[in-house]
Formats: C-alpha cells, sequence, structure tokens
C-alpha cells in the first residue's frame, strides 16, 4: 500500500507527457481505434452469416485460431516488420484479437433467433434485410453486446503490452517499472490499468441497460 | 533488415537443442507446463465450486461477479502484481493464469450441470441412483460437453497468454518475441508464434477427442 501512495501521491505523476493524464488518454486512443476497426469489421459480418447461414463453420474455425495466436508475438513481429515508431501497425494485433469474440457472439446472437420469431417477421411483409435488421438485431442485442464488452475490455488491457514496442499509454507504468526495478510504478501502472478495464466493463452493462429493449430483457 | 529473410532454417536447426536453458525445445517444454498447470488446478478447483454454486444457488452470483472482475484483469498486471510476492518463478505465470481459467471454467461446469434435462435426473432418481452416485453417473457426464467447451477455451487461452510472461521472464516460447524483438531479428518471433499456435491447435484437437470418447451416446444418436 505504501507503494500506491507513493506512486499515487507524487505530483510529478500527474502532469507532464509522462504523467497519469497524458498516458491514460494515449491508452484510451488506440484501444478505441483498434476497438472501432474491430467492430466495423466483426458486427456486420456476423450480422450476415448468423442471417444468411453462409461460411458459418469457417468463421467459427477461423475465430478458435485466432484466438490462438499470442498478440505480444504478433505485436513484435508486426512492428519490426513495419518499423520501429510507427503507431498504425501496432493495431493490428489488437484488431485481430477484438474480431473473434464479437465476431462468434455475433453470429451466435443472430442464428439463435427464435425461428417463429424470424417466420413471424417474413409473415407480417418484411424483407429479408429487414427482418435482419428490425427483428434479429434488436432481439440478438444482448449478445452482440456481450461480445463487444468481451473485446473492448481484452483490447484495453492488452494495449498495455504495447508499451513494449514502444508505444505510451499506461502500460509504460509497468514495463519501464520492471526494466528499472521502481515496482511502485508497476503496481500504479497495473492499478490504472485494472481499474480502467473494470470502468469500460462497467460502461457496457450500463449500455446493455439502455439499448436493449424491455421487452427482449423480459423473454431472457 | 530489408534482405533479411522472415525465416532462417539454419538459426532454428542451431537452437532447437543446444542444451542451453534457451534452447528452443527447454523452452517448449516450460511453456507446456507452464499452460497445462493452470488449466489443471483451475479444472480441480472450479468442479467443486460449479457444484457448490449449483447446490446453494446465492453462491453464484458473487462468484460470477468476481470471476467475472477477474478475467477483466490484464495477464500483465496480474504478472506484475505477483511478482512482488512470488517472484522471478514459475508460480508468477501458474497462479494469475490459473484465475483465468477458474474465470471460464466455473460458469462452464455451472452451466452443464444446469444443462442436464430435469427428466434424465428425474429418470436417475426413480431408477434407485443416491445424489452422489447420480452425481457421478448421470449428471457429470451429462454435462461433458458444456464443460469441455470450456475447458478448450481455457487451454487455448492459457498456451497464448504464457507467452506474456516473457515480459516478466517467464514466458516460455514468449521469450523468443523478447530475443526477436531485442536483436531485429525475425526468425525467433515466427517460430515463437508458429509453436504456440501449433501446440493450440494440437491441445484443442486432443479435447475434442476427448469429447467424443466421453460421450459416445452423442455419436450413436447421430447415426440412429
Amino acid at each position: 500500500m505504501n507503494w500506491l501512495a507513493g506512486f499515487f501521491g507524487d505530483a510529478a505523476h500527474w502532469s507532464g507527457p509522462d504523467g497519469i493524464p497524458a498516458r491514460l488518454l494515449e491508452h484510451l486512443e488506440f484501444s478505441a481505434a483498434a476497438f472501432l476497426i474491430a467492430a466495423l469489421i466483426a458486427v456486420p459480418l456476423g450480422m450476415l452469416i448468423g442471417h444468411t447461414g453462409r461460411g458459418a463453420l469457417l468463421v467459427v474455425i477461423a475465430a478458435n485460431a485466432a484466438r490462438a495466436l499470442p498478440t505480444l508475438g504478433l505485436l513484435v513481429l508486426v512492428v519490426l516488420l513495419a518499423g520501429v515508431g510507427t503507431v498504425l501497425p501496432v493495431l493490428i494485433p489488437l484488431v485481430v484479437l477484438a474480431i473473434p469474440p464479437i465476431l462468434v457472439n455475433t453470429y451466435e446472437g443472430v442464428r439463435g433467433v427464435d425461428a417463429d420469431l424470424r417466420d413471424a417477421a417474413y409473415g407480417m411483409g418484411l424483407r429479408g434485410r429487414q427482418v435482419l435488421l428490425q427483428t434479429l438485431t434488436p432481439v440478438a442485442l444482448p449478445l452482440i453486446l456481450l461480445g463487444l464488452r468481451l473485446a473492448a475490455v481484452q483490447v484495453v488491457s492488452t494495449a498495455t503490452v504495447a508499451a513494449f514496442v514502444g508505444l505510451g499509454g499506461l502500460g509504460r507504468f509497468i514495463i519501464d517499472g520492471l526494466a528499472t526495478k521502481t515496482y511502485a510504478d508497476v503496481i500504479g501502472g497495473a492499478v490504472l490499468v485494472a481499474a480502467l478495464a473494470l470502468a469500460v466493463q462497467f460502461a457496457f452493462l450500463l449500455l446493455d441497460r439502455v439499448a436493449v429493449s424491455p421487452g427482449v430483457r423480459q423473454i431472457r | 533488415m530489408t534482405d533479411e529473410p522472415l525465416v532462417r532454417w539454419d538459426w532454428i536447426a542451431r537452437n532447437w537443442a543446444n542444451g542451453g536453458p534457451t534452447a528452443i525445445s527447454a523452452l517448449l517444454e516450460n511453456h507446456i507446463v507452464m499452460a497445462f498447470l493452470p488449466v489443471l488446478f483451475g479444472l480441480v478447483v472450479a468442479l467443486p465450486l460449479g457444484l457448490a454454486c449449483v447446490r446453494w444457488r446465492w453462491l453464484y452470483q458473487p462468484t460470477a461477479a468476481l470471476m467475472n472482475v477477474t478475467y477483466s484483469l490484464p495477464s500483465l498486471v496480474l504478472f506484475s502484481i505477483f511478482l512482488s510476492v512470488t517472484g522471478l518463478t514459475r508460480s508468477t505465470v501458474v497462479i494469475p493464469l490459473t484465475f483465468f481459467a477458474l474465470a471460464v471454467l466455473i460458469p462452464a461446469v455451472v452451466d452443464g450441470l444446469a444443462s442436464v434435462p430435469d427428466p434424465v435426473r428425474q429418470s436417475a432418481v426413480a431408477m434407485g441412483f443416491r445424489p452422489a452416485r447420480r452425481l457421478l453417473r448421470v449428471e457429470l457426464p451429462v454435462a461433458v460437453p458444456v464443460v469441455l467447451a470450456g475447458l478448450r477455451v481455457a487451454t487455448v487461452s492459457s498456451i497464448s497468454l504464457v507467452s506474456v510472461g516473457a515480459l516478466i521472464g517467464q514466458g516460455g516460447l514468449g521469450n523468443l518475441f523478447i530475443d526477436g524483438w531485442q536483436r531485429q531479428f525475425y526468425t525467433p518471433i515466427v517460430v515463437g508464434i508458429a509453436l504456440i499456435v501449433l501446440l493450440a491447435v494440437l491441445a484443442d484437437g486432443l479435447l475434442v477427442l476427448a469429447q467424443r470418447l466421453l460421450t459416445p451416446w452423442s455419436r450413436a444418436r447421430r447415426t440412429a
């Protein structure tokens, strides 16, 4: 606990480019960028596959394989290949990390919608796209949000590793602390990342409350 | 850097088993131990805990919440916290990974037992099974597919997460990433990624096989 007081009580940690606010902002910036790219790819793809049922097996296998890819290795390789100091390549491993949970949950969500409900929507005269967007998506929303939440939490926590290849973010405190054996910084950074991950988790639970229709919540 | 090939096979041949602690085969062995121990410990703890959560429903909510919190903690964060407790040993990686495995396995055990259809349970009671025997002979075998699905996720992510331990000096094959990075040398990195993915695919395949062997009735039903 003394370490925590030392880390958070130090005024030098609260300002400048190495300060907690600046590092937090950096961390959020590239986490958000990676998360948004992944969501833009995985949500529409998952909805399409769940709706049409085409390519489902391939996607599930690929998503499982992607889970095994070690983010640290991918990060190091991509940055070496692209040249040290570039920011965009760092996003690639994070995007790869975020896609599987979003894709699988979106697909499972859309596919798992009660067949009666789907038939009723067609019976009421809705077209394929309308059925997907107006009936299947709202009903599948809890699972889609679950996928997004898992992905967001993983991206925020894994983005810590990006500090290893020279990027900023909260991981800087941990990596630099380990390198210089300043354990107060290591623990302080660890607490910050953990708090951020929990905040993201909580934000998505709130979003779930707001976005999911009360009717859908009832039948759950 | 431009004319450096992605993989230099002679480097692999020289470093596969050079006898030292940084030989690829030594790292692989280390990696396997550090990846499987957490899953094993996790399963041993998750089974009784999951059973308790089913027996006393009120236990499940707080347990699930706690596991949810654990799962959202970055592995590097837990590693660095445990570094101050257990020092530079394998435990610093194995203990946090056990928590991650638990976060996946406890819900799997609970969901698995919940997936046992009521008629099956009642038939077992009617056939004279006592609770303990009913659990062992009927409920757990029926729960196997759901539990094994959790076990597959836990195993694959454990294999992949061990590599992060390289940042605190205990990462099995992850050490190859650090080595490659420091020397700006692609080969160790590619070898590390390939071996980790291979290991994960192999372990996953074995678990799928185990599921087929443990649930012969699911195949019988399909062919009938």
